[in-house]
């Protein structure tokens, strides 16, 4: 069993896995809950100025399923907490106490000025929290009020506020970013340039998840009308994973620690997070879908996995695809693959060939006892038969060694790297010399 | 079809030599990889989940469901033999269709539960197949345990009490480990020897000797173990067959199920096990479905199993029942063996039909037999055994015997279902209190 403890900013915890700030950590009862299933820490859910927030009373959230009803987007229009902030404090001090071990994060949200800020932060430095995180993402009704992702969209405010809150605190500030933006890094260079601790991301993205065909209204519907809401779970992930990695490898951003959020479900995807620089994970979706107790499979997932890659601690994964996340420009154009189909593997039902005959290049060939099989002639590796297979590794894309013939373009495979900087078709390429 | 079919008496080899593999072959192949996740995907990953109530071991099914469609099927045992060691045999004979997949809420919701018991194999099998254990013992506590059986009871105590840091002495009255997992299971549950390498992997952990051919009442008595050990344990399970109470049952032919189900368990070569053309079963639990269903694979014509009540008082579940039927076995209900006629050897066996309240009707049924296997409860064995409850040892829920310092669990105890995974409860049940006695 590898050691899972993780340190994030200081913050100690006995596993990476943390409860993003939302509803799953919004009082006591659940958050005790959640540190006896295992989680190594959470982020309280956001903190506001009394008077407290109000909550619709309809629907607050919706999904879009995936086969047998699969739970794979949820969008959600709860604000932050609703309830007094005295009560929150003292629920964190009382839960910090009886577990000194998990980390507590408490995320923060008031008015974009000064003294609010001055004001909140002593406040939970009493309650014995390690941390705090700024939300500067809540996409829904908050950002109306011109806090949330009001405040994370522009730069400028980012750095201005977090400049505040950490001449107000000794605790870690981790600045959370909202991904309803055109470039992530701009946001995280802000809250670098203010003295952040670390970023996390990604909030929630404007969503709305579906319509209803008889009301002709958004939902969740109240009361005849939807507001977009925050997207979130597994379909969120890819999105969250390139915002984390184009942090991660940015040259000027390097060393900023990053806590990765996004539809975290199993420990791979944690591994994916991690491996894309994410010093630990926050997970929200999974929890609220399954339990707390699905953190177990994340326990004992990445354990495994990092024991058969001797992986003797987190921070050993920590960034290791980061040299490998790269511009296209600089993809190797002398790679040559080609789709392989395992015949012991096909149940022939063809999706490969539906996929390829009509929107690629007819590059698999179908038999009267519908064998299918791939055409190298045609094939320029482009992954979709594999993406529609419905069988794990039935299809898998095969590299051509070098001094092969490519039978589609009738070259032979060259060796050597080459990519599109330097391609005669570029113009603008330059010449090797 | 084997040519010597339809030869009446008893005789081996009336397949052709070729059939003997593929009737006795797995009754389930193990899943495939593409299968497992395909499988592993239907669960829901229930709260407080019906299917850990159901089982007796209370293995987290959701968990390891869950592990196996996350790719960690190492992890997946794991978890399901930090529960129930024999986790791998249970998988394979469970009734998992009376107990997890009865509770599954996709059996409620479709009626068609997710195979946990096949998933489980899955990742048993996954993890056991690379030689891995992945359990260590403690240090030594100095303390050694007698344990009177090397059955699922047994063994289960035994692991666990290695585990904690005993020693542990096993004792069997056999010459090989398992129990009626080795002798007393039908072949097709639990093909490639398996039952001797689960034994083989449970010993890894260490700390267990075994001495076979030695049974409670010759050298060693519950006595001499009580003297020589800081405590006992017994899972003998149950050494004796019910008799018949028919006229003529000291027939040639009138065989215990369990010691044909041995015999045939312990063959090399199915083709060599004598089997009659015309065979009768005694009894309605899962011993007479076994006997019945191997007697019909071993290329017997007729095989009728008779069964004193109604199908819905049998103690086979309504799958081994369909099972036996789709073997060509003949389910008999409502009779009453009366007489064994024959002479010398068995020829025909006479039933008395009865009605619900087992009262005779006068209606007689007369079946052809060059064998009868009875199969209608075992009993207990020996003497100076513990203050016994009805015709079993008397114990506590965590299997303390009415001797202080003797435990007992499995089938020679009161409680619980006859099953392996019972009496893997019971074991590592008892284990548990043992070491608390211990080291308390």
């Amino acid at each position: 069993m590898a050691d899972l403890r993780s340190e994030f900013v200081g913050i100690k915890s006995p596993n990476p896995f943390w409860l993003a700030s939302a509803p799953p950590t919004d009082k006591e009862y659940n958050v005790r809950r959640a540190y006896e299933a295992g989680w190594g820490g959470v982020v309280w859910k956001t903190l506001g100025l009394d008077p407290h927030v109000v909550n619709v009373n309809g629907p607050r959230y919706g999904a879009i399923y995936g086969a047998d009803r699969r739970l794979l987007g949820l969008n959600n229009i709860e604000l932050i907490t609703d309830r007094p902030l005295q009560t929150n404090l003292d629920e964190i001090k009382a839960v910090k106490r009886d577990y000194p071990d998990r980390a507590m994060v408490v995320s923060l949200m008031v008015p974009c000025e000064e003294e609010p800020w001055k004001f909140i932060l002593p406040l939970v430095e009493d309650t014995g929290a390690d941390g705090v995180e700024l939300n500067f993402g809540c996409p829904h009704g908050m950002s109306e009020r011109g806090m949330g992702a009001a405040v994370g969209q522009v730069p400028e405010y980012i750095e201005m506020v977090t400049r505040w809150v950490k001449s107000h605190t000794r605790m870690p500030v981790i600045v959370k970013l909202t991904p309803n933006i055109a470039d992530i890094r701009k946001p995280a260079a802000a809250a670098m340039t203010g003295g952040a601790d670390a970023v996390s991301l990604i909030n929630t993205i404007n969503s709305i998840t579906s319509v209803d065909l008889d009301l002709f209204a958004p939902e969740p519907t109240i009361d005849g009308k939807g507001a977009h809401g925050g997207y979130c779970g597994p379909a969120v992930k890819p999105i969250a994973l390139n915002m984390v990695a184009e942090i991660a490898r940015d040259p000027e951003l390097r060393g900023l620690p990053i806590s990765g959020i996004g539809g975290v479900t199993t420990w791979r995807d944690a591994a994916e997070f991690l491996a894309l620089g994410a010093g630990n994970v926050q997970v929200c979706t999974a929890a609220m879908t399954y339990g707390f107790k699905v953190v177990q499979e994340m326990i004992s997932g990445l354990s495994e996995y990092m024991d058969d890659k001797g992986m003797t601690s987190v921070d050993d994964l920590v960034g290791r695809a980061v040299p490998n996340v790269t511009d296209w420009n600089q993809l190797n154009l002398n790679y040559v693959a080609k789709a392989k189909i395992n015949q012991d593997l096909c149940i022939s039902c063809g999706r490969c060939f539906a996929a390829c005959e009509d929107t690629s290049h007819q590059a698999i060939a179908m038999s009267e006892d519908r064998t299918f099989s791939v055409v190298d002639e045609e094939c320029v590796a482009c992954n979709l038969c594999v993406n529609v297979c419905p069988v794990e590794d039935c299809i898998t894309m095969e590299a051509m060694a070098p001094g092969l013939i490519d039978p589609r373009t009738g070259t032979v495979v060259q060796p050597e790297y080459a990519n599109w900087t330097t391609h005669p078709n570029n113009p603008s390429a330059k010449a090797a010399e | 079809m084997g040519s010597d079919v339809f030869q009446p008496g008893i005789s081996a080899g009336r397949l052709a030599p070729d059939a003997y593999e593929a009737q006795f072959s797995d009754l389930h192949p193990r899943l495939d990889g593409h299968e497992a996740l395909v499988a592993a995907d239907r669960c829901y990953f229930c709260h407080d989940a019906p299917c850990i109530t159901a089982c007796p071991t209370d293995i987290d099914i959701p968990l390891f469901i869950r592990q196996i469609a996350t790719g960690t099927p190492d992890a997946a045992a794991k978890t399901i033999l930090s529960q129930n060691i024999m986790g791998g045999m249970c998988a394979r004979v469970c009734p998992t269709e009376t107990l997890c997949e009865q509770a599954c809420v996709r059996e409620a919701a479709e009626g068609k539960p997710v195979l946990i018991g096949q998933l489980q194999r899955y990742a048993t099998d996954h993890l056991q197949e690379q030689g891995l254990h992945p359990f260590t013992r403690a240090a030594s506590t100095g303390k050694r345990v007698a344990v009177v059986g090397a059955g699922p009871a047994g063994l289960s105590c035994a692991h666990r009490l290695a585990m904690l840091g005993h020693d542990v002495v096993v004792m069997d009255a056999r010459a090989k480990p398992g129990g009626l997992n080795e002798f007393g299971i039908a072949a097709y549950k639990t093909t490639g020897g398996y039952a001797q390498a689960e034994v083989d992997w449970l010993l890894q952990i260490g700390g267990i000797t075994i001495e076979y051919e030695t049974a409670l009442g010759g050298a060693v008595t519950l006595d001499s173990l009580k003297a020589d050990y800081d405590a006992v344990f017994l899972g003998m399970g149950l050494g004796g067959v019910n008799a018949l109470g028919a006229e003529g049952e000291d027939k040639d032919g009138v065989l215990d199920a369990v010691d044909f189900i041995a015999e045939l368990r312990q063959a090399g070569d199915m083709a060599a096990v004598p089997i009659g053309r015309d065979v009768v079963v005694i009894g309605g639990g899962m011993t007479a479905v076994d006997a019945a269903v191997q007697a019909k694979l071993l290329g017997a014509l007729n095989v009728t199993l008779v069964y004193r009540r109604g199908r819905d008082r049998m103690n086979a579940s309504p799958y081994e029942q369909d099972l036996a039927a789709s073997k060509g076995v003949r389910i008999v209900t409502h009779a009453v063996p009366v007489a064994v006629h024959g002479n010398g050897g068995v020829r025909e066996i006479e039933f008395e039909y009865v009605d619900d309240a087992m009262k005779g009707t006068g209606q007689m049924l007369r079946l052809a037999a060059d064998q009868v296997f009875k199969a209608i409860g075992q009993t207990l064995q020996g003497e100076g055994l513990p203050e016994l409850e009805g015709r079993k040892i008397k114990v506590s829920d965590s299997g303390r015997t009415s001797v202080s310092g003797v435990w007992a669990g499995g089938d020679c105890a009161s409680g619980g279902d006859d099953l392996t995974v019972t009496a893997v409860a019971e074991g590592r049940d008892a284990a548990m209190d043992i070491h608390g006695v211990l080291v308390g």
